[in-house]
């Protein structure tokens, strides 16, 4: 299953609790996360290791993260 | 450059960031700072706001160096990692109030979580009190995160708009050369400059600027945050942040014991006083607010470096609460708390609460 999760404009801990209650409705599957600052991403991605999700890229555009996710 | 970006980010890199606080600020104490206060982002920005005369209790007046340190190192280290974000607009006038009522909590325990950990590892028992009812303050606000509370999304602004607070602070430090101290005046030009108390006790203001660049750029690059702290763990059951504060509070415990600083007890502690219930009550307060607007005073001034407007509001809101503390005699001295500090506590627990309970969104 795919989803987005966007926590653009979103302050902490927003970014990761988002990103946590979307990983527990699907599971498995991709999941990409649109965040803003550094500090989102950093979080975002140590959050999504310790669920046992893997990066499956960063893509930045215009100080905007887009951050793939996949398990499963 | 990259591997030093990743450096911060990494277990060894918010450890290493918590020592060095936790080495410098009881060195700042060393040099001149008051007890177990080698920083304190509450105190500190209330001398603030009584250098600048918004308030005037005579032993809390003097422009802290180090609070300007630790926005413009930020903002420096923001631009040099590519990492300034100007962005604003995350319902400001709440940020604003929650700084406000977040200072009265604080100066009501007398001290921002960075100071309660001095405190402790100066052997201030009281801060224990404090620490606790930090964390439950945080604990009322991770409750208001899991019913779907947040403040609203920021929106990317002007460069210029990121600038402001850097540049207020830039406009303090200029004011302290146009108007610098003179020994046992209590006033310099427009400036007022404690002659005793805690705002007499200070470093010397480029040591004290020195090191607030050095901890603003290593925090910017670390986001060290003590509110974050106990958050995530509550939160998410992480210990990333939880780390860097044991780091402080290990590395200044060593530190207070070699420079002789240790002094356990809960009776007659620098700038403290022992109404436990209150040292608890004013943190819940300062906590519940930290909590909901995202990041411990230190932490707030980091992001205002970094460009968050939002952030620079409640650091303004805690400049203005300080004043209404001293004003209207709510901040807590070593006799007690004051006389109406317990009445603003009520009142200020009362209005975070609605805001946690008003602002959630509907999904």
């Amino acid at each position: 299953m795919n989803s987005t999760v966007d926590a653009r404009g979103l302050s902490c801990p927003q970014p990761v609790l988002l990103t946590l209650e979307t990983m527990k409705k699907i599971t498995t599957g991709q999941l990409i996360v649109l965040v803003d600052t550094d500090t989102s991403k950093e979080n975002v991605l140590r959050a999504a290791a310790s669920q046992g999700w893997q990066e499956a890229g960063v893509q930045e555009q215009a100080g905007e993260y887009q951050i793939t996710l996949k398990k499963g | 450059m990259t591997a030093w970006k990743n450096f911060f980010a990494t277990r060894a890199g918010i450890i290493s960031v918590g020592a060095v606080i936790g080495i410098l600020a009881p060195l700042l104490q060393k040099l001149g700072n008051p007890g177990n206060m080698g920083i304190c982002v509450a105190c500190f920005d209330r001398d603030i706001a009584g250098g600048v005369g918004l308030h005037r209790g005579a032993v809390v007046q003097y422009i802290r160096p180090e609070i300007i340190g630790f926005v413009l190192g930020a903002l420096l280290a923001a631009y040099v990692f590519k990492e300034y974000r100007p962005r604003a607009g995350s319902a400001p006038i709440v940020r604003f109030i929650l700084g406000f009522f977040a200072m009265i909590g604080a100066l009501v325990f007398l001290g921002c979580p960075w100071r309660a950990l001095f405190r402790l590892a100066g052997g201030d028992g009281n801060a224990i009190f404090g620490l606790l009812g930090l964390v439950a303050g945080v604990w009322i606000g991770t409750l208001f995160f899991k019913n779907g509370c947040n403040l609203g999304r920021n929106q990317t602004t002007y460069d210029s708009v990121g600038w402001l607070l850097p540049l207020v602070m830039l406009g303090f430090l200029i004011l302290m050369f146009i108007f610098p101290q003179i020994p046992d005046k209590e006033q310099s030009g427009i400036l007022f400059y404690s002659v005793k108390g805690p705002g007499s006790q200070h470093a010397p203001l480029f040591i004290s600027l020195g090191i607030g660049l050095v901890m603003g750029v290593i925090c910017q690059r670390s986001r060290f945050c003590t509110m974050g702290a106990i958050r995530d763990l509550l939160l998410f059951r992480q210990i990333h942040l939880l780390a860097g504060v044991m780091a402080l509070l290990v590395a200044a415990f060593i530190t207070n014991l070699v420079l002789s600083q240790f002094k356990p007890g809960f009776e007659n502690q620098p700038v403290a006083h022992t109404m436990e219930l209150w040292n608890f009550g004013g943190m819940v307060l300062a906590g519940l607010a930290f909590a909901l607007a995202g990041g411990c005073p230190g932490r707030q001034l980091f992001m205002a470096g970094e460009g968050d407007g939002d952030a620079a509001v409640f650091v303004l809101g805690m400049i203005v609460g300080a004043a209404f503390a001293h004003n209207f005699l709510l901040a807590s001295s070593p006799k007690g708390v004051g006389e109406y500090g317990i009445a603003a506590t009520i009142i200020g627990l009362i209005v975070c609460l609605g805001i946690g309970f008003t602002m959630r969104s509907k999904n």
